[in-house]
């Protein structure tokens, strides 16, 4: 049983990995043709860095990203607060339903909703005038704050609440509680929260496609249009950049949480001594 | 948590009044409780909820020539509303065999995805469960990873395996076991293989999670018992593992129906899916009408039986 389920496992890993590889091995590749290997070279890197239509939307990307995350993120934390800590008010099934739909709502649905929504407001009130960066960063964070919801009121339901209660018992107002002490205890979650709907953001092509307009087309897109024309060599680099970018954050993660652990440990040590 | 299992039902309304509140605080705080829900409330009712009320409008209308392309349900009458709009849209939905067949074929290639994910993440996920501590981190990484870059980019990688030219074909004909290239892409098997390798780490984690928590205890009485590894593992591992088998067939299952990107690069022409179908009538036709009829149905059909089901469901995971 044993060894049927490492072999299984390991061709799942090899599964994830092998086209990851391939990928990188070949975006040093010198030759146009995928299928033929014409010796090392950083070619594609230089292409990429010339590609201003790219680089154009990488910027696009990044912009409506770090601002729809730092919505999503704001909106999200006060979902996830008021399910998890509010009790019973009224429309809290409406409130819940909408919170959480935008999750399991397939991107087609959501795309051709913001953008049927934005052009009845434009043609109503006037704003949003076309559709540019601002009604890409209303889409995304609109999706996003749905998981930093879950993010945040997952980790409010694993918090302790006497401590709240005890704060609350010597006379703190609800703000200072909010403020002084949850906040600070789900401060990793806000983090990761953030993470989530940035790089969410980041992925999304479908959603984008509908709500973007002239001059603010994401990465994404611009991707997507070269890769339905063949193949593109540079599409290559890029994907080992990203695929680089992301390793690296990860390993930095895991170091800094390892620390924080080891720093824990020792001074839960020094704690236990000093008693 | 016991301290709040032991509070009456309902007492989470202690967060409003207690007993050293002054009656200033109570109204600022009931004012700050307003706003703190009534926020969010009023983004999610303008982004949210009103577009499906649009899309649900607009699929009354009737295509037309022009900007927009459709004519209004209703029509202002000496300033009262009178709709003139049908629900033909969604009668043509059900008469003409494209969508039904379209959206029967998402259905069906999504749950056979859906299992093919979960064959492939069992055993991942069962492996990272019994590693080391050290070794479980960096393999909880390893599925992270892909997960967290670009998936338009790895559908990209998986492209450069599977087209005629491409790493597969190449192999297969330097071995010189095929003499002319496989056709692979534009094909179902692409559709399968390729939502199996997007949706692979949201299959893993929710297994991980619950294969994680298994009491190693019972086990051993297992094999204490008498029972192979076998039995044990289709006795006790697999019926435990049932949450992060739902919670994880759900994640892939839904996203996988309502899919557009990867039937649109790696499946064939001739049989779109429901989610190539809504984006095909949108931008080809130009008939947001039925577009917007198609995206009711999908919501029907699709989300609000999931949203029922929910409260089964492990998603909080």
């Amino acid at each position: 049983m044993r060894w049927v389920m490492l072999i299984l496992a390991l061709a799942g890993f090899a599964l994830l990995y092998v086209p990851l590889l391939i990928l990188v091995i070949y975006s040093f590749n010198a030759s146009q043709l995928v299928s033929v290997w014409g010796g090392w070279s950083t070619r594609w890197y230089v292409e990429l860095w010339s590609n201003e239509a790219i680089l154009d939307a990488a910027f696009v990307s990044l912009q409506v990203a770090v601002l729809s995350a730092t919505i999503g993120t704001a909106f999200g934390t006060l979902i996830g607060y008021v399910l998890s800590r509010f009790g019973g008010f009224r429309l809290r099934t409406v409130f819940t339903a909408m919170a959480t739909a935008p999750i399991v709502m397939p991107e087609v649905v959501t795309g051709l909703s913001l953008l049927l929504l934005f052009i009845s407001m434009e043609q109503l009130i006037g704003w949003p005038a076309g559709r540019s960066v601002t009604t890409i960063v209303i889409a995304h964070a609109t999706f996003g704050m749905a998981f930093v919801a879950v993010v945040i009121q997952t980790r409010l339901a694993g918090f302790d609440r006497s401590i709240e209660e005890a704060a609350r018992d010597l006379g703190a107002r609800q703000p200072q509680i909010f403020l002084g002490i949850t906040l600070p205890v789900i401060a990793p979650a806000l983090i990761s929260g953030w993470l989530l709907a940035f790089t969410l953001s980041l992925d999304d092509l479908v959603i984008a496609s509908f709500v973007s307009g002239q001059g603010s087309s994401t990465l994404p897109m611009v991707i997507y249009s070269k890769v339905r024309l063949g193949v593109s060599p540079d599409v290559n680099a890029l994907g080992t950049i990203v695929i680089a970018a992301v390793a690296l954050g990860l390993f930095l993660a895991a170091w800094i949480m390892r620390r924080g652990d080891a720093k824990r440990k020792r001074e839960e040590a020094r704690a236990m001594a000093g008693q | 948590m016991a301290h709040a299992a032991a509070r009456p039902k309902g007492s989470v309304s202690d967060v409003r009044e207690h007993p050293s509140m002054t009656m200033r605080d109570r109204i600022s705080g009931a004012l700050g409780r307003r706003l703190v829900i009534g926020t969010p409330f009023l983004w999610l009712l303008i982004f949210f909820l009103v577009p499906f009320g649009i899309v649900f409008l607009v699929s009354l209308g009737a295509p037309e020539f022009g900007v927009p392309p459709y004519s209004p349900a209703f029509e202002w009458d000496g300033g009262v509303p009178r709709f003139v709009g049908s629900f033909d849209n969604y009668i043509f939905l059900t008469e003409d065999d494209l969508y039904w067949i379209a959206y029967l074929g998402s259905v069906k290639i999504a749950l056979g995805a859906t299992l093919l994910c979960l064959l492939v993440a069992y055993p991942m996920a069962y492996m990272i469960a019994r590693a080391e501590p050290g070794m479980r981190n960096i393999l909880l990484m390893l599925v992270i990873l892909p997960f967290w870059t670009s998936s338009l980019l790895r559908i990209y990688a998986l492209m450069g395996m599977l087209r005629q030219g491409g790493f597969i074909n190449s192999a297969l004909m330097g071995l010189g076991i095929t003499d002319a290239p496989i056709q692979m892409m534009q094909t179902d098997f692409a559709v399968y293989l390729t939502i199996v390798f997007t949706y692979l780490p949201l299959m893993v984690l929710p297994l991980y999670s619950t294969l994680e928590k298994l009491d190693g205890s019972l086990l051993e009485a297992a094999a204490d018992l008498g029972a192979n590894s076998f039995q044990t593992f289709w006795t006790v591992t697999l019926p435990l593992s049932l949450p992060g088998i739902l919670a994880g067939c759900l994640l892939v299952f839904i996203p996988a129906v309502g899919e557009f990107v990867i039937p649109d690069l790696m499946g064939a022409q001739d049989s779109p899916m429901i989610g190539n179908v809504l984006w095909g009538e949108f931008t080809r036709n130009r008939d947001w009408p039925v577009a917007s009829a198609v995206a009711i149905a999908m919501l029907a059909l699709l989300v609000i039986p999931f949203m029922l089901l929910r409260n089964t469901s492990a998603l909080r995971d």
